[in-house]
Formats: C-alpha cells, sequence, structure tokens
C-alpha cells in the first residue's frame, strides 16, 4: 500500500482526487457524501454574491457509442446565498476535519475580495481558489477568464488575495489564452502559493437545425459554453506540461484538471508535475463512486513500480516534455501487425491509403491490381496469411506492412480497434541520434526541394 | 488418515474431458476491454440483484476498463470467492446476463460472466496474493465435504484468522463443481487450481479420502463426535448423494448408469471410453439431463433425453436446451420408461416406454426405443444422514438439512450448514452465498460478537 496522502501547499489531504469546483461540490450534503465515497477534498462550487442562472444549461457530444465524450455548460458561479454556503461549509470540516476544504471564489472590487476571503476562512476553509478562468457570462463582467488573459489584472487580485489570506492561495487558469505561461508567470510573481488548471474551454456544442440554434439552447438563442470532460484532457495535460516543465513557475504546487475520469488519468497528470488532481464531468456522469477505482488503481499501480509514495510520481515525466527541434531525428518506428489478433476489417489499409504512405498491402494481389489501387512501391513478397482469430471467417486476411515504406505514423495502430493488435516496433534505422536543433547548430537545417527563394538566400548567407 | 495440504493431485491420463472445447472461452484482453466498454455502469443495477452472491457488477467491469483488474477481482472475490468458477459455469442467462438493462433495450446483454472470469484468471495469475489473512484468532473448525460451499466457506474462515480443516471423503476436493460440471464449462484443473489459490490463503488443512461418518470404524472415517469435541464450531457442506434410481425391470447390470457417476468419469477417470456405444437414452428433463445428454451427443453419440412430462414442463433451462439441440441432442416427451430391454447375454438393447398424459401413463401405448447406453438423471439421493448424528441437527421431510435462513446455523449452536444439503440441488453460486451467510454468522459466534452479525464477512 503506497501512501497516497498529499500536502499541496500547505493543504493536506488523505489522497490526491478533488472535487472540482462545480455542481457536485454545490451544497455540503453534496461534499460530504463525496468525502464518505472516497474523494480527498473538495473545491466548493464558486463562491461570490448569487446570480440567476438560466434553463437549459448543459450540452453534450457523443461520439459513435461514447456518450458525453464532452460536456459544455453556461452556468454561472453559485446562486445560493452566501450565508448558507459558509454556514454548510462550516459543518462539512467539523464533520471532516482531515479532508481538504477549498473554497472557490469570484468577486470584483478589492473591498469585495477582502470580505469574501476573511468569511471564508472564518468558515473553517483550508484555502482559495481564485476563479480566474470561467469563460461565459462571468467573463462578460470582467471576472473568470477576462482575468487570466490580462496577466496584470491578475497579478494584482491574487496579490490582494495574498494578502489577505492566512490560507494558501490558489489562482484556477482559463485555457482561453494564447500561451499559457503568461498567466502562469503571474501567479507567481504574485506570490500565490499555487496553480489549478484548466477551467472550460469556450465552445458552441452544435447548432440545432431546425430551429438554426445554437446549442445548448434557452429560448430561441444561445451563449458560447466552456467544454470540458474526457475530449479535453490532452488540452489540460498539455497547459499543465507548459507549466510543470518551467524552470520557476514548476515550484508550485499544481492541481491539474480537465478530463480526468479514472485513475489512470489522474496517475498521467501527477506524472506530469501534479500534485493534485480534480475532476467535475466524470462525476457528474458516474457519481462519486468513480473514486474508488481511483484510489485503487493509483495505489496498484504504484505498488507495481516499487514506488511508495506519490511523491516518487510526481513530475516524472515532465521533463521529458521537450520542444519539436530536441527530439532524436534517428529514432525509428515501423508498425506490426500481430498475426494471432488481427480480425481482417482493413481500417488499417485504408487509413494508410488514404490517410499516410500506402504501405499497408491486401495480400492477394496481382502487382497490376496493387498499382490500380494506389501502391507505388511493390514489396518484392506479400505474404497471404488468414485471419487466426478466434472464430475468423475463412478468406478474411491478414493485412501486410511494406515496412520499407511504412513512415511510423501510428495511424494505423490508433484505427484498429483489437487493442494491441498493432504496435509500433523500434527499427535500427541507419541514421545517427541528432536533433534539428543539433543541425541548426552545425549549419545542416536545410532541406533541398523546397522554393527557389530559399535556396537563394541560403546560398548568400553561407557565402 | 491421508493428509494433503494444500498440495492438489495433478489429473493425469487420457480423460474424455480433454476433448471438449470450451463453449465460452477465456477473453483475451482487447475483447474484455471493448465488452466491459459496452457496460453502461448502471446504478441500483438489476445485474447485481440477480446474483445471488451480489457482486457489484458495474464497479468490476468499470475497473477492466480502466485497466484496474486487479481492483476488479478484488470486488467480485470480496463478495464471492469462488468468482472464477461462478463466471465459468453460472447459468448467467438465468441470473446477472438475464438481468442486465441491455435485454429491455432487445440487445445482447453483457457477458458478465465472460467478464468475470478474465478479471479474476488474470488478476490472479499476476498476483496471487490478493488477500491477507488476519492475526490467527487460535479457533479450529472443521468442514465436512469439499463442495463450493465448504470451499468457499474454509476461504473466508481463513481470511478471518481461524485454523481451518476440511474432511472430504472424495480423492478429489471439490464436489460436483469438479466432477459435475460440463466439460465445456470447466475442466477438472480450472476447479483445482482455483482451490489451490483459496487453501493458500490462511491456514486451511484439506484431508482427502476421509469420510465423517456417525461412528468410526476405519482410518479413513472420522467421527462426528470427534469432530465436536476437537473444534470450536462445524460446517456441513454435505451436497447431495449418489443418483436415484427408476426402479424399473432390467435397471441392474450393465449398461445403466447414474447421470452423475457417469459424468464424473468422463471428467476424471481416464479408463472410461464408450466402446460399442452409438444410441443412448437419458432418462429426465433437468438439467443433469441435458448436460449427460449433450455431453454424450458431442462425442458422437446419438443421445436422445427421454421425460416424461410435455415440452413446457422441462425444467432444464431453455438456452441449455437449445445448445444441446444445436450439437444434436435429442428430446423425446411424454414417454415414461417402464423396462429397461436386454438381449440374452444380459447386453442394453434399449427402453421400453409408454406415452403419457400430464405424466401419466396411457395403458397400450408402449413402444421400444433402441440403445446401447441407458443414463438415469432423476435426480440425486440425499447424503444428509450423517447430519442427524449431530445432537440437535434436523433434516426435514425431503432430506434437506434445516437451518435458520438468517444465519445457515442447525439446531446444534456449533454446527452450520449449506449448499446443496440445504437448498435441495442448486447452483454453485447459491452454495457459495449461502456459506457466505454462515461464515458471517460462525465468524461472530467464534469471536464472541454475535450481535455484529449484520457487519459481513468478506476480505
Ligand atoms: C451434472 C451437474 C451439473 C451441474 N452444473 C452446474 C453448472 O453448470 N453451474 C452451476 O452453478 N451448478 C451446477 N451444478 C450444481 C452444483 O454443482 C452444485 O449446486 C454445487 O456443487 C453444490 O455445492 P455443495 O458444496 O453444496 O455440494 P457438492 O458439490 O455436492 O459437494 C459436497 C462434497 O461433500 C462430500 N461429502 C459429502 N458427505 C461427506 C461426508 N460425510 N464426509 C466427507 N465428505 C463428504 C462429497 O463427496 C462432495 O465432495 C451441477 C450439478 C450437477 C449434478
Ligand atoms: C456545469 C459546470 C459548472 C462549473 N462551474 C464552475 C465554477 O463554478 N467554478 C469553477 O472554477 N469551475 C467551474 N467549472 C469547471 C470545472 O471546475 C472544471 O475546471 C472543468 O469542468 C474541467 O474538468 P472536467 O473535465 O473534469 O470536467 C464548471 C464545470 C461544469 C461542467
Ligand atoms: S438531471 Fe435532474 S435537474 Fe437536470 S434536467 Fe434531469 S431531472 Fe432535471
Ligand atoms: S485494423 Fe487491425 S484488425 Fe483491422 S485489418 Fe488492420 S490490423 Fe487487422
Ligand atoms: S445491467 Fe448490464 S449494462 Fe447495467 S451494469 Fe449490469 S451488466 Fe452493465
Amino acid at each position: 500500500m503506497a501512501d497516497l496522502s498529499i500536502d499541496f501547499a500547505g493543504i493536506k489531504s488523505p489522497n490526491p482526487f478533488w472535487l472540482a469546483s462545480a455542481p457536485p461540490t454545490n451544497t455540503g450534503d453534496q461534499v460530504m457524501r463525496a468525502f464518505d465515497a472516497g474523494w480527498g477534498g473538495a473545491v466548493w462550487k464558486t463562491l461570490g454574491n448569487p446570480i440567476v442562472n438560466v434553463s437549459s444549461r448543459f450540452g453534450g457530444i457523443d461520439y459513435g457509442n461514447t456518450r458525453m465524450m464532452g460536456l459544455n455548460n453556461i452556468e454561472l458561479i453559485t446562486d445560493r446565498p452566501l450565508e448558507v454556503n459558509l454556514r454548510e461549509i462550516r459543518e462539512v470540516k467539523r464533520r471532516y476535519p482531515n479532508h481538504a476544504v477549498i473554497t472557490s471564489l469570484m468577486v470584483e472590487t478589492k473591498e469585495e475580495w477582502k470580505e469574501i476571503i476573511q468569511r471564508a476562512e472564518e468558515a473553517g476553509s483550508d484555502g482559495h481558489e481564485l476563479n480566474f478562468g470561467c469563460p461565459h457570462g462571468m467573463c462578460e463582467r470582467g471576472m473568470g477568464s477576462a482575468v487570466s488573459s490580462e496577466p496584470k489584472v491578475l497579478r494584482e487580485i491574487a496579490r490582494w488575495a495574498v494578502e489577505f489570506a492566512t490560507k494558501p492561495v490558489i489562482v484556477k487558469l482559463s485555457p482561453n489564452v494564447t500561451d499559457i505561461v503568461e498567466p502562469g508567470e503571474a501567479v507567481l510573481e504574485s506570490g500565490a502559493h499555487g496553480i489549478s488548471l484548466i477551467n472550460t474551454i469556450k465552445s458552441i456544442m452544435g447548432i440545432d437545425l431546425d430551429r438554426m440554434v445554437p446549442l445548448p439552447r434557452v429560448g430561441e438563442a444561445s451563449t458560447n459554453g466552456g467544454y470540458c470532460g474526457p475530449a479535453v484532457k490532452p488540452v489540460a495535460l498539455h497547459m499543465v506540461g507548459e507549466l510543470t516543465r518551467h524552470p520557476y513557475v514548476a515550484k508550485l504546487p499544481i492541481s491539474g484538471i480537465g478530463g480526468i475520469s479514472n485513475w489512470r488519468d489522474a496517475a498521467e497528470f501527477i506524472a506530469l508535475g501534479c500534485t493534485s488532481v480534480q475532476v467535475c464531468t466524470a462525476v457528474m456522469h458516474y457519481g462519486y463512486r468513480i473514486v474508488e477505482d481511483m484510489i485503487e488503481g493509483l495505489n496498484d499501480f504504484l505498488d507495481s513500480k516499487g514506488m511508495k509514495s506519490i511523491l516518487e510520481l510526481r513530475g516524472r515525466a515532465a521533463q521529458q516534455y521537450k520542444n519539436w527541434g530536441d527530439l532524436d531525428l534517428g529514432y525509428r518506428v515501423v508498425a506490426d501487425i500481430s498475426v494471432d489478433k488481427c480480425i481482417g476489417c482493413q481500417l488499417c489499409y485504408t487509413a494508410c491509403m488514404d490517410g499516410a504512405h500506402q504501405c499497408i498491402h491486401l495480400p492477394g494481389r496481382t502487382e497490376e491490381q496493387a498499382r490500380k489501387a494506389g501502391h507505388t512501391h511493390i514489396p518484392k513478397l506479400i505474404p497471404d496469411r488468414a485471419v487466426t482469430a478466434k472464430g475468423a471467417m475463412p478468406g478474411a486476411r491478414v493485412p501486410f506492412v511494406d515496412e520499407e515504406e511504412c513512415i511510423g505514423c501510428n495511424l494505423c495502430q490508433l484505427v484498429c480497434p483489437v487493442s494491441g493488435c498493432i504496435t509500433m516496433k523500434e527499427v535500427s534505422s541507419d541514421k545517427p541520434h541528432e536533433t534539428w536543433n543539433d543541425r541548426v547548430q552545425r549549419g545542416a537545417d536545410f532541406v533541398p526541394g523546397g522554393l527557389h527563394a530559399t535556396e537563394i538566400e541560403r546560398a548568400k548567407r553561407n557565402g | 488418515m491421508t493428509h494433503h495440504s494444500p498440495h492438489i493431485p495433478d489429473v493425469e491420463g487420457d480423460r474424455l474431458e480433454v476433448l471438449y472445447e470450451d463453449k465460452k472461452p477465456p477473453y483475451e484482453d482487447a475483447e474484455a476491454v471493448a465488452e466491459a466498454n459496452r457496460c453502461l455502469y448502471c446504478v441500483d443495477a438489476p445485474c447485481i440483484k440477480a446474483c445471488p452472491t451480489a457482486i457489484d457488477i458495474p464497479t468490476f467491469i468499470r475497473k477492466i476498463g480502466t485497466g484496474n483488474v486487479k481492483g476488479a477481482a478484488r470486488t467480485i472475490l470480496t463478495q464471492n470467492l469462488l468468482g472464477k468458477s461462478c463466471g465459468q459455469v453460472c447459468p448467467v442467462e438465468v441470473l446477472c446476463a438475464g438481468a442486465c438493462v441491455y435485454n429491455d433495450w432487445n440487445r445482447d446483454p453483457i457477458k458478465i460472466g465472460r467478464l468475470q472470469r478474465y478479471a479474476v484468471e488474470k488478476a490472479l495469475a499476476e498476483d496471487p496474493q490478493l488477500f491477507k489473512p488476519k492475526a490467527p484468532t487460535g479457533k479450529r473448525v472443521a468442514l465436512v465435504g469439499a463442495g463450493p460451499a465448504s470451499i468457499a466457506a474454509a476461504g473466508w474462515l481463513a481470511l478471518e484468522g481461524h485454523e481451518v480443516a476440511i474432511y472430504e471423503r472424495k480423492l478429489l476436493p471439490g464436489g460436483l463443481n469438479t466432477l459435475g460440471i460440463a466439460p465445456y464449462k470447466m475442466k477438472v484443473e480450472e476447479a483445482l487450481t482455483e482451490i489451490t489459490w483459496v487453501l493458500s490463503l490462511g491456514n486451511v488443512e484439506l484431508y482427502q479420502g476421509v469420510e465423517i461418518v456417525p461412528v468410526s470404524g476405519s482410518p479413513e472415517e472420522v467421527s462426528v463426535a470427534t469432530l465436536l469435541q476437537q473444534y470450536d464450531a462445524v460446517f456441513l457442506g454435505l451436497g447431495l448423494g449418489p443418483d436415484s434410481r427408476l426402479k424399473i425391470p432390467g435397471e441392474d447390470g450393465g449398461g445403466v448408469v447414474g447421470a452423475t457417476h457417469l459424468i464424473e468419469r468422463l471428467k476424471a477417470d481416464p479408463t472410461l471410453r464408450f466402446k460399442g456405444v452409438d444410441r443412448a437414452i437419458v432418462i429426465g428433463g433437468g438439467n443433469t439431463a441435458v448436460d449427460v445428454a449433450h455431453e454424450l451427443a458431442l462425442l458422437g453419440i446419438d443421445a436422445t433425453m427421454v421425460y416424461r412430462g410435455g415440452d413446457h414442463e422441462l425444467s432444464a433451462y431453455e438456452h441449455e436446451l437449445a445448445s444441446g439441440r444445436v450439437d444434436g441432442m435429442k428430446v423425446l416427451c411424454e414417454r415414461s420408461p417402464v423396462a429397461v430391454l436386454r438381449d440374452n447375454m444380459g447386453k442394453v438393447t434399449g427402453v421400453r416406454v409408454i406415452r403419457t398424459e400430464d405424466k401419466k401413463p396411457v395403458p397400450g401405448t408402449e413402444e421400444d426405443l433402441m440403445a446401447d447406453l441407458v443414463v438415469v438423471a432423476v435426480g440425486q439421493s440425499r447424503a444428509t444422514e450423517v447430519a442427524r448424528s449431530f445432537p440437535g441437527v434436523e433434516l426435514d421431510t425431503r432430506g434437506r438439512v434445516l437451518v435458520d435462513p438468517k444465519t445457515h446455523r442447525t439446531g446444534n449452536p456449533k454446527v452450520w450448514c449449506a449448499g446443496d444439503c440445504v437448498n435441495g440441488g442448486k447452483e454453485v453460486v447459491n452454495a457459495v452465498a449461502e456459506a457466505k451467510i454462515a461464515v458471517t454468522s460462525m465468524h461472530a459466534f467464534l469471536m464472541g460478537t454475535e450481535m455484529g452479525v449484520e457487519k459481513g464477512v468478506g476480505a
């Protein structure tokens, strides 16, 4: 059993799993049920001056049979009176002193920030999360994501919070910026104690083609909402990675958010440098119960790697996130189809033919047929292998990868429906380990075959 | 007294069992993940309610989907220590999968049994030490019989820290789960592998070839009095007795055999061969009859079930009948056997049957059916006589051991009982579910915390 407990800028939590500020943390009753289910902490639904919400509020995007691959919402901050929320926070902390309760806050003026921070602390909050991320509604009023995109404003407000707070201050960033490093650095300069990201991404979920109104629809109109759920995980990982590989910002603890649904997602965010992770959509979809698998799965994973605590996993992958120019141009993989696993659907074939390098062949064709189908390079031998998977129909054939031509793009592996059937195997290339930046250094960063203008320019520069 | 612990002998020789292919072969990783991702992860799920051991099915299936197979196995085994067997042998069509919400939608239900087997097999192959026993309690429990009821009970008791001894009169442990399950569902070695794992959970001794009897007369026997004297509690998992007989002329002699006896030989006896058997008649309309007929049909024998009731009265599961029919088994209803026919050498030549209406013979409608082998599958007798020798233990009029259903405790405060000998013959999963109730109550008794009965035992 590994030690899952964490210390996030002084906020202690029995495990790294926190509920993100959102409907699952709307009320004290919900938060207590979540703690009973195993969640280590909760960031309360953003407090501020109560607002009015619209109906409907959410839109989802399905992909094939997968429901709610992404979710969007046009909900604002809490619509409950501040006093009620604070009373419930006090009650939760009294009953669950060892769990983390963090108050998400969003107000406008300095005086308001001062008051809400003090009242949250009086209620027993373990720390504050400044909501500089909400991309709809609140930003039109100069709050939420409007703050993330103005580093100066962000720094200023965060400084107020640090000044008024006795508890740690976390700044929650919006992904709706050109470069996440700018607000990241602003947080560092403000003296705040941690960062959480991402909040939701600006989005329109679809169009109701009968009414000609975007979704989600509120009467006869809609507005842009905030996108989240499994679909945004790669965006979130990238933004987290930008900060955790940053030489200075990385010193702040980071709470990773965005599309986390299971232990593996969580382990990935932690490996990239997060101290805690937050979840919203997966809980809105399946309930608090998903945390059991997250705790157990992470524990077993750490055990299997011989790691005794979360600390040993944190940041292990951060430094392997590099710029393109630092990648090894000599490294080579090719696709390898497992004859035992293939079911003969030929999806890899079509993907390679139309979307890659025409190097997957259907067995049993003459050279002429192959050329007609679009192949330009014909391997000497295309083995005619029958599909041997259990229940295979006679006549089903395993496609063949022409390794000489395969550029190792992964596409066939990504489309193959049978997980583990196509693997990318490492092959030795005749090229040495060399990066683009190495080439720049030695003046070999020019590949012939392009524009004349470039060629002339080069020739001049090289004298 | 032979003493094997926890070593279980390999089963060797050319047993007919090995000829059978799995009807539901184990999943590959990719298949399991694809099937797991189909599950809706229902709340208040009907599949859980339909499982006698109440396995949290949506949770274990979700864990397979997230790659947490070890966790999936924990979820299964905590509720059902024989989760692997049950994954292979449970009639899921009428239990969990039969209740799956996909049926309501006219779509294929989730293959819960196969996913369950996958999770437990994979997890235990990677790390058999999924559970750790609690500190020794110093309490000793004897279990009579090594069928699924006793094996499950032994495992749970051992995890609670008790010292456990199992007495089995046969040489192979596992009861009907080892020796009765159709070989296209599970083979002897698979059942034994699971038992080896359960025996490794804690302090468990298995005595094979030792029968518990009212009064001991040989070294292979231990008396009831000795058990009561040497152990703090006793668990009876006696199962059922030998096959019942037809009691018709010509039944005695070669060529007529009891169903469970024949299946046991098919699975474990390397000397069994069906030389000269082209046609077989199986008397009975239940699941054992279907199993035998199906097993014979798969060996290329022309096998016909003969049943005295109508088609709709067959007590065998519809899915088993359908599957047997696909493999060539035949069913002849409204016929009752009158005599077994033999030639002058005494060799079986067929069965004389009489037509029935409402299960009653219609005079003058006799006909002769040709057969080289007659298998009798009309039920099993009781093995509960020995239970009476425990002071206070009572049987009902049908020979089943009487227990309090909330605790599975008998009239003797030191004796608990579960499985076929209590329920009259159900499934492996029922034996396990009852064993769990019994162990919960027995554990509370042993620890002197009987008020805590509701808490439930589990790993
Ligand atoms: C042909 C057949 C097919 C079946 N197929 C299935 C199936 O596919 N799926 C399913 O779920 N269930 C099936 N069952 C039912 C299932 O096998 C039983 O419900 C289950 O095995 C009952 O477990 P048990 O522990 O109560 O008894 P048993 O399995 O009968 O075990 C009792 C054990 O106790 C031993 N014993 C009895 N008396 C003594 C004594 N005095 N001293 C020492 N040892 C003793 C016996 O030798 C035996 O090993 C089938 C049954 C039969 C007959
Ligand atoms: C309905 C809804 C309401 C939300 N409300 C808030 C909020 O009040 N404050 C906030 O900081 N984030 C809010 N969020 C954003 C989440 O906290 C979280 O950052 C985002 O959903 C990404 O995580 P996920 O992919 O796990 O959902 C909301 C998200 C949703 C879906
Ligand atoms: S989820 Fe609940 S609150 Fe939302 S629309 Fe459905 S019933 Fe109403
Ligand atoms: S996509 Fe996968 S399964 Fe389909 S043909 Fe290609 S290798 Fe075989
Ligand atoms: S009822 Fe079917 S879909 Fe729902 S949880 Fe059970 S197995 Fe999954």
